[in-house]
């Protein structure tokens, strides 16, 4: 346990000192937010609608603005030589990391989520859903991104490859937290429905995401 | 305590870098990987390290901590120094403590002030390792081999970098290591300094990548478990 929780705390003080992650990821989605209004008009109502929808896009993007470093930083330098080595199982490993990437990349927008809502027209109402459904479902994007990053640090490929790879697979976290989101905003569906399901997803990501990463780096680093 | 290799092979990129090679070393001793650049020294010692699986051929510790593997009871000094800019010398060194240790406490804070103040860096405790020059970021990796104590020692090029005076200190530090039943695998271009070490002489040519390189000169350690 003590490896994991260094491991942790060197990941998230890394992350917030050099400000590469948690700021940088709220000022992009602070730019992707602003400049959707620009781009609409000052219609109020189509903004309220389309709200949910802006934030939760703004906020993938942003979580997927650093991840690409998640390995390859430790790759570059050796440490990930060294985290192979390790005693601890090597999913715990990736599930510590992506915990950590989480807590000051993906936290930061849940935060600054509500806030941002306002530009939008959203109603307390649509703004409290927005906050539970990314505090439930940026995890799963996280879950299922280090696959991503772990893939791009084995084939030695930065950039724009992670984002192709990723997009596509957070489709579904993308649908059903908007759909949740609209539903608690204006209706006429239950909340719980697509909630719940937005749950499903994160847990599911959060135990495939870790072995299918582990795997790629045990094979794809050798 | 006695680490051996028997007929291990290596394929890189499909490209053979060395084939049937066997080696041991005991508890004790010192042996070093020479070569050619492209020879294999560095995959060997990767393999040894178990981020390489051997393409054929086995790995033996016979004496060691039979529920690990080699590598986990292994340091493993490579081309790089996993280091953090951004975090002080004391952090980067306490994280690697911790995280291979797997323990915290007071005796991890004494073994890392011992640490720092064997490489001769203790004064430069609270600078973020980003200032550090090559050499010193070397001697700080290297320090973390005195504050985790583990019974072999893979080092790629450990000199790298280093000064006349940071030379002989690895020397002592090495030297320590193996009157205390250490054993070291090294890869060097230059003379570590160790007397009594075995020398593994891998050929082969790295410019044409046809020929298979092969080990010629096996010498072997007295091999004595």
């Amino acid at each position: 346990m003590t490896a994991l929780s260094a491991l942790f705390a060197r990941d998230a003080r890394v992350a917030i000192r050099i400000g590469g992650g948690a700021m940088m990821g709220v000022l992009f989605f602070l730019a992707v937010v602003t400049l959707v209004p620009f781009a609409i008009g000052p219609d109020l109502a189509l903004l309220r609608r389309i709200g949910p929808a802006i934030l939760w896009l703004g906020a993938l993007l942003s979580s997927l603005l650093a991840l690409d470093r998640l390995f390859a930083n430790d790759h570059e330098d050796g440490s990930l030589d060294l985290i192979l080595m390790a005693r601890p199982p090597l999913e715990l490993i990736v599930i510590t990391k992506a915990l950590a990437h989480w807590v000051t990349t993906g936290l930061p927008l849940v935060v600054a989520a509500p806030i941002l809502g306002l530009f939008l027209n959203l109603d307390p109402a649509a703004l409290s859903a927005t906050v539970l459904t990314l505090l439930v479902g940026t995890p799963a994007l996280t879950f299922i991104g280090v696959i991503g990053a772990a893939l791009a640090t084995a084939l030695r490929r930065g950039g724009l490859l992670l984002p192709v790879l990723v997009l596509p697979l957070t489709i579904p976290v993308l649908i059903f937290g908007v759909a949740a989101t609209n539903a608690a905003a204006v209706g006429p569906m239950p909340f719980e429905t697509p909630f719940t399901i937005l749950c499903a997803l994160t847990l599911m990501s959060g135990v495939i995401g870790p072995f299918a990463a582990a795997a790629t780096l045990r094979y794809g680093m050798e | 305590m006695k680490l051996s290799g028997l007929d291990l092979t290596c394929i890189r990129g499909g490209r053979r870098v060395f084939s049937e090679l066997s080696f041991s070393v005991a508890a004790g001793t010192a042996l070093l990987l020479t070569g050619p650049n492209g020879a294999g020294k560095s995959s060997l010692l990767r393999m040894i390290a178990g981020l390489i699986r051997p393409a054929k051929g086995s790995l033996m510790l016979e004496g060691g901590d039979p529920e690990l593997s080699v590598g986990e009871q292994s340091h493993y000094v490579g081309h790089q120094d996993p280091l953090k800019p951004a975090l002080t010398v004391t952090e980067n060194l306490v994280f690697w403590v911790r995280f291979l240790n797997g323990k915290a406490g007071v005796s991890a804070a004494a073994s890392i002030e011992q640490g720092l103040d064997a490489v001769g860096l203790a004064d430069l405790a609270r600078l973020p390792a980003g200032y550090l020059s090559a050499g010193q970021r070397r001697r700080l990796s290297l320090a973390r081999l005195l504050a985790v104590p583990r019974p072999i020692w893979l080092l790629d090029e450990p000199t790298t970098a280093l000064d006349a005076a940071s030379r002989d200190r690895l020397r002592r530090v090495m030297l320590d290591h193996l009157s205390g039943g250490g054993l070291i695998v090294a890869a060097t271009h230059g003379p570590l300094g160790l007397v009594e070490a075995g020398q593994l002489r891998l050929g082969g040519s790295s410019m044409d990548g046809e020929e298979p390189a092969r080990p010629e000169d096996v010498d072997a350690v007295d091999a004595v478990p």
